[in-house]
């Protein structure tokens, strides 16, 4: 051994040294995670040591990072393969005996299951085999041309993707728009559809106000629940119907948001996130405990569905003096007409919300907001109103959650404060982070990632969490400023989108 | 004579608790004059400019801008609007340009105020209207003049953050007369510029007092600057004002030598040591 490493940078007791090393980080991680338990017994409860699981551990991590270090230096593609494989069945190993209370040091869990039928066989075989084919043929000899190569890629990728931003959102648009018609009857995929419309539309609007002017709010759900409240009140109360009360709702939203702008002017980063967060929970328990307008943790119920704007109506029995949609088209009625009609709603709505945004990136204030987020002291030097700036930046996103708002409202036909947490405030910064600030793609590559997937894959429940954590480790990484974090720029003067974008690359 | 006077400071004071930045100091600026404050530092060169353009609030003086439409108080204006309809634009010590938006974003930022006009407060603009699209192409015509004056036309897509440092030091004298000033402030702006460019900043100035008409007010410690291109001359030293005059004049009073090179102290030195330092001048 030492022989094969004599030709490389590393020599034999580097080797052990580092071997020990993650030896003794294996052992800290694993002795109270994996080797302490406590056991319900007759008795009482009781620790049980389990030292099998931290001898395991320990070897697994000796034999995968060994595989890593042959890796490193290029030595024995097939020894390379053999430890990593190793070392993922000892992890394997680990996992099982975890959930199993007795503590048993010789016969290897995995041998047992692998061998108690055919079918067992074939997997545990077929697991083996994955892993070692993976491992043998993903070896290469990374050489400096080889990360030029990957380089160059990447480069590639995004110039594509870049200078045709314009294209990739109109394919995404038309996807949308025939998704009913691909889905037409699986309700419950026109149901997902339209939640995670709801969050780009929220990851939208947030996008002005974090994205744009570079104002963190941590309380932007605040305004979705304005908006929600104002609609189901007016209606209850006052009998408008939605279409008479989505705007309402909008200002009122908007209203809240200069009312929110004020005080916190002067705040910037940190101060200014946790004031929002603030807001965004008074919001929540004025709501809990204004029992008389807004019935407290009760909630508002049986709030009414949008009508085909005003013109027919989606119940199976209609009111009096109205008639069915599908009378309206000569269609037999179908639940779906409304679900249907609801997504088509919350795509105008969400569409118009990027519209807006993309013209108003344009504007003279679309450009103030960028300004403010670069330099606030240069913008008054330039006669930039600052305070104007902001409140009209705060107002226009709270605006959009308004609409949001409404339109939640009415869709689910019931409200109450627990749909207006922090944690939804979280969930949309999350979505506008992800994605990476100020872009509009990727707020909604982030929203199907982050509430499309867990709802697609609900079997996995369990490790959603898991998964969670290492996405946003992978994303730290690999992407720390989100997904999609380019600025293109408002105007150019000599250059096309393209030439700008290649020569940012390079 | 009194025409021509565009910025008239008297008694301006400042105090910062007890420090007292600047103390009772009065001078006039005159239309299309280049005006030089200079001074060592910590003399309260940066704060007669934060006065001026409303970054502080004076605690005594009066600011007087004598624009075209009329006389204005600078110290009881807002911040934001001395900017505005001919008042004063300023550079700053450390560049503060946007530097994530690219050299024509940066002007057309500078001109918001008149674009926010047309886009009737960005309804009209929404939806593209006659009046914004031919404001925006002016603003862009301006922004085009300004860098073909600063030699940047080339640059104009870049962002800003990434031109060499004198290029942006040009450039932000190119954002700031984007928004039409009347006087000018100019806080250093030759620091950390080599002999070429400081040369090529010198004619730049030149341009902007003799074919824009603007009045300059200049922060400089580099001499060569100061004593070609400006008419006139003020020195601070501790907040107060030393020495006034055109630029030969201050050269050689005998106040400003002292504020600069400090005096003569042989003399008061106690005898023993002056003879130390007499005998062993390396031990120095």
């Amino acid at each position: 051994m030492s022989a094969a490493f004599a030709s490389s940078r590393t020599n034999g007791s580097e080797v052990v040294k580092e071997l020990a090393f993650f030896a003794v980080i294996a052992l800290l991680m694993s002795v109270m995670l994996l080797g302490v338990e406590t056991v319900d017994r007759p008795t009482g409860l009781e620790l049980a040591v389990r030292w099998d699981l931290v001898l395991i551990a320990i070897g697994a991590t000796v034999i995968g990072r060994l595989g890593l270090i042959f890796r490193r230096e290029n030595i024995s593609r097939l020894g390379q393969a053999v430890l990593i494989t190793l070392s993922a069945v000892a992890v394997f190993e680990m996992f099982v005996r975890f959930r199993e209370l007795d503590d048993r040091w010789v016969s290897p869990v995995f041998l047992d299951m692998v061998f108690s039928s055919v079918v067992s066989t074939i997997v545990g075989i077929a697991f083996v085999a994955i892993i070692f084919a993976t491992a043998y043929f993903t070896m290469k000899d990374k050489t400096a041309a080889d990360v030029d190569e990957s380089a160059k890629l990447s480069s590639k990728i995004q110039l594509a993707y870049r200078s045709n931003t314009k294209k990739i959102g109109l394919i995404g648009i038309i996807f949308f728009i025939i998704f009913p018609f691909i889905f037409g009857e699986d309700r419950s995929a026109i149901d997902l559809a339209t939640l995670v419309m709801i969050y780009i539309m929220l990851g939208w609007g947030l996008n002005i106000v974090v994205g744009l002017a570079g104002l963190l709010d941590l309380g932007y759900v605040a305004f979705y629940a304005v908006g929600a409240y104002s609609y189901a009140l007016l209606s209850q109360n006052f009998d408008l119907s939605f279409w008479l009360c989505l705007p309402l709702a909008g200002i009122f939203a908007a209203s809240f948001g200069i009312i929110l702008g004020f005080p916190v002017l002067r705040l910037r980063g940190d101060y200014l996130a946790i004031v929002t967060l603030g807001f965004g929970e008074i919001i929540r328990v004025v709501l809990i405990n204004w029992y008389d307008l807004t019935g407290g943790p009760d909630g508002i119920s049986s709030i009414e569905r949008p009508s085909f704007f005003g013109l027919a109506d989606f119940s199976r029995r209609v009111p009096e003096g109205t008639i069915g949609f599908n009378e309206l088209f000569g269609m037999e009625y179908s639940s779906m007409h409304r679900l249907i009609f609801l997504y088509y709603l919350i795509l105008v709505l969400a569409l118009v919300t990027n519209f807006v945004t993309l013209r108003l990136r344009k504007l003279p204030i679309g450009r103030a907001w960028e300004a403010l987020r670069e330099d606030e002291i240069a913008c008054r030097s330039l006669g930039i109103n600052p305070t104007n700036t902001k409140l009209s930046a705060f107002a226009i996103g709270a605006m959009f959650g308004g609409f949001a708002g409404a339109f939640f409202a009415t869709r689910q036909g019931f409200i109450s404060p627990e749909s207006f947490t922090f944690l939804e405030s979280a969930v949309i910064l999350a979505i506008v982070v992800l994605g990476g600030m100020g872009s509009q793609i990727g707020v909604v590559l982030a929203a199907i990632v982050m509430i499309g997937f867990p709802e697609m894959f609900r079997e996995l429940a369990e490790y959603r969490m898991l998964i969670f954590g290492a996405g946003i480790v992978a994303i730290m990484l690999w992407r720390p400023r989100g997904l999609l974090s380019f600025r293109d720029p408002t105007i150019l003067l000599n250059m096309s989108q393209k030439e700008k974008v290649a020569g940012e690359i390079k | 004579m009194t025409d021509n006077k565009l910025l008239e400071v008297e008694h301006l004071t400042m105090r910062f608790g007890g420090l007292v930045a600047i103390d009772d100091l009065s001078f006039n600026a005159n239309k299309r004059e280049i005006t030089a404050i200079i001074g060592p530092n910590g003399a309260g060169k940066t704060t007669v400019f934060n006065c001026l353009t409303g970054f502080y609030v004076p605690t005594e003086g009066r600011l007087t801008l004598h624009a075209d439409d009329g006389p204005r108080l600078l110290e009881r204006t807002e911040g934001f609007r001395i900017p505005r309809n001919k008042g004063v634009a300023r550079t700053f010590q450390n560049i503060r340009l946007f530097t994530g938006m690219t050299v024509l974003e940066n002007l057309i930022v500078a001109q918001h105020n008149r674009l926010m006009e047309a886009s009737a407060f960005s309804l009209a603009g929404l939806f593209n209207l006659g009046r914004y699209a031919k404001a925006e192409k002016e603003a862009v015509e301006k922004a085009e003049f300004w860098l073909e004056k600063v030699g940047l036309y080339a640059q104009a897509d870049w962002n800003a953050g990434n031109l060499p440092y004198g290029s942006q030091r040009r450039l932000e004298i190119a954002r700031a007369m984007c928004t039409d000033p009347s006087l000018l402030c100019l806080d250093e702006p030759a620091a950390g510029l080599n002999p070429r460019e400081s040369a090529e900043l010198n004619v730049l100035l030149q341009s902007i007092r003799d074919d824009q008409g603007v009045g300059c007010l200049l922060i400089e410690h580099d001499m060569s600057v100061v004593m070609q291109i400006s008419d006139h001359v003020i020195v601070l030293d501790y907040g107060k004002k030393i020495a006034d005059g055109n630029p030969e004049a201050v050269k050689n009073d005998p106040a400003v030598i002292r504020a600069y090179l400090g005096e003569e102290e042989d003399d008061e030195l106690p005898p023993e040591v002056a003879a130390d330092l007499h005998l062993d001048p390396k031990a120095q």
